[in-house]
């Protein structure tokens, strides 16, 4: 058998050659990154695109006259339309820039949020939403008036929703804050028939994808929801690059978020004009460079397809899953059913603080979480502080979880040998 | 999943990687023998036998101690009487470092001096600083010193420690 020979659903080998960093050593061994849910490590194609972008055509975007200016506003829209097309987004003008996954939920928050949520309204979030996607939401409630409805999470950490989405909705709902895969213990969450009976409510629906869209096929016009929000650091692409989805017609009538330059039509001493979509919600000077690079990782994400992802995630996630209940005493968080979990394992050794878990692989050269994950209700939920969390992307294989299990081994020699 | 499926990412190291992937040996037992040292038996012990553990009904100060990063807590009772911290009881939950490290102080400071548990502390969070001049004063407590060739985790050994300076504050003031 060659090695080139395609077999699964992605040609690992070929992809690892791509990542500069994994030819790295760490601790004397090789580099078993499993911190993907955090960031994602960077192909070279896309280190390319940010290095080459800055050596070809770097200037200011929009309003040159110049060459240069033409052309990093094309190669910047471009990705706007790449993006657009990624989740299949009915037109580029439904896609804004922003920094992370962080700001767009607080786009929305602030500009939707202030104008349209008031005193007695009510706003849907759920327990296991990243803090980035549970703050902004109670710091509107606590400054509007609004109440938090929070669902809470089965024994499997699903959703609790025996009763149905209708439980937790009343007339005054306003939005439905709610994540599409959560960051710790992976719940892939039925977004679409939850937009589904938010809407029938008269609700909108605002899908935090910063762990599906780098890891699943996602389409926003299928899902039907009014935001989603991602970011391109975990997939693949540069930090300090997020996305915010919305439909057309909010984004036309929000009013804008930050305010400045570029996103103005007409300023005398006396008023401001906004410009149009999306140009209104993207004031200053954008993030160029990174935004360029980020349409590189697209290019790379959409040339290895990604149900292909999808597909080789759960195989490796199986395998851990396998590997990981074979481990005395070990308690595994997260649902059962692999279809509805994504490439994210939550574990804990009785008597072993995830710290403690980390540190010890760590020196064995495997890159894993530990702590909190920014899901602070949820643990609160679970009655624990923290957990050790592994979480795999393209480039992962099987061979990496056995040292993985095998670095786990010295966990349990050391805290209960 | 067919059998060739599952195969896939076994099959795909090819010589090159494997090349790439090879570990070095004396690395590995350099890094064995550093985790040796941070967690040393009487860490462990301190960790699961916790000393002074719960809280005092009346104490002189209490003061809680807490690290954001990674969640370690440490309450702290402190009970001083004429000059000398004549109890303590301390509770919290976090990592084996933060906890043991809680246990041993409160070990080594009851019916101790104020002046003295202060010197104490000054060449305890020296010796986490890097420094080795106080190492025989520090007793048992040179344990702790394993958790310098781990920087993140320094801060998790001394949060007992200046959660105790800060109690000590309080109680002076009250």
């Amino acid at each position: 058998m060659t090695t080139s020979e395609r077999i699964g659903a992605l040609d690992v080998a070929r992809i690892r050659r791509d990542f500069p960093i994994l030819d790295r050593k760490v601790y004397g061994q090789p580099l078993v990154y499993f911190d993907n849910a955090a960031t994602s490590q960077k192909p070279r194609q896309v280190i390319e695109a940010l290095t080459h972008y800055y050596e070809t055509s770097n200037a200011n975007i929009h309003r040159a006259v110049h060459l240069l200016g033409e052309e990093a506003t094309a190669e910047y829209e471009g990705v706007r339309e790449k993006v657009s097309r990624f989740i299949n987004a009915p037109s580029p003008e439904c896609i804004v820039f922003t920094r992370n996954t962080s700001e767009s939920i607080n786009l929305v928050a602030y500009a939707w949020g202030r104008a349209n949520v008031s005193a007695g309204d009510e706003i849907v979030v759920t327990v296991m939403e990243h803090h980035s996607n549970f703050v902004p939401w109670q710091q509107l409630a606590q400054e509007t008036g609004a109440k938090l409805v929070v669902i809470g999470v089965k024994e499997d950490q699903t959703l609790d929703l025996d009763d149905g989405l209708s439980s937790y909705l009343s007339e005054r709902t306003k939005i439905v804050a709610i994540t599409h895969a959560n960051n710790t213990v992976g719940t892939i969450n039925p977004v679409k028939e939850l937009a589904a009976e938010a809407h029938r409510a008269g609700a909108l629906v605002l899908v935090d994808a910063a762990q599906s869209v780098p890891h699943m096929p996602v389409d926003v016009q299928d899902l039907d929801c009014d935001f989603l929000a991602f970011s391109a650091h975990k997939m693949l692409g540069p930090t300090g690059v997020g996305v915010l989805y919305a439909r057309r017609e909010l984004l036309a009538e929000m009013p804008p978020f930050l305010t400045g330059g570029e996103m103005i039509s007409k300023v005398t001493i006396d008023e401001t004009t906004w410009n149009g979509i999306p140009a209104k919600f993207e004031a200053g000077t954008p993030n160029i460079a990174d935004v360029v690079a980020f349409g590189a990782a697209i290019d790379y994400l959409s040339d290895l397809g990604m149900q292909n992802v999808r597909e080789h995630e759960k195989e490796i996630t199986e395998y851990a899953l396998r590997r990981l209940k074979q481990l005395e005493s070990i308690t595994i968080y997260g649902p059962e059913d692999i279809d509805v979990h994504g490439g994210v394992i939550s574990f804990n050794y009785p008597g072993v603080h995830p710290h403690d878990v980390g540190t010890i692989v760590d020196r064995q050269g495997v890159a894993i979480r530990s702590g909190h994950g920014c899901n602070q209700p949820l643990m609160r939920s679970l009655d624990i502080s923290g957990v050790a969390r592994a979480s795999f992307y393209v480039y992962n294989t099987a061979a990496e979880v056995d040292v993985f299990i095998d670095a786990l081994g010295d966990v349990g020699d050391r805290f209960n040998g | 999943m067919c059998l060739s499926t599952r195969l896939v990412t076994w099959a795909i190291v090819s010589t090159d990687d494997r090349r790439r992937m090879s570990s070095d040996k004396a690395e590995y037992k350099r890094q064995e023998t550093e985790l040796d040292e941070l967690y040393q038996e009487i860490i462990l012990d301190h960790y699961r036998n916790p000393r002074h553990k719960g809280r005092l009904s009346a104490p002189t100060a209490s003061e809680e101690g807490y690290n954001p990063l990674c969640g370690d807590e440490i309450i702290l009772d402190v009970e001083v009487t004429d000059g000398v911290v004549s109890d303590i009881a301390q509770r919290g939950s976090g990592c084996s470092i933060s906890q043991s490290s809680a246990s041993m102080m409160t070990e080594v400071i009851v019916g101790e001096p104020i002046a003295d548990v202060k010197g104490l502390i000054a060449s305890f969070t020296a010796m986490m600083r890097g420094s080795d001049d106080d190492l025989e004063e520090l007793g048992d407590l040179e344990a702790m010193a394993g958790v310098r060739k781990f920087p993140v985790r320094v801060k998790c050994a001394t949060l007992a420690w200046h959660t105790l300076s800060q109690a000590l504050e309080k109680a002076k003031s009250s």
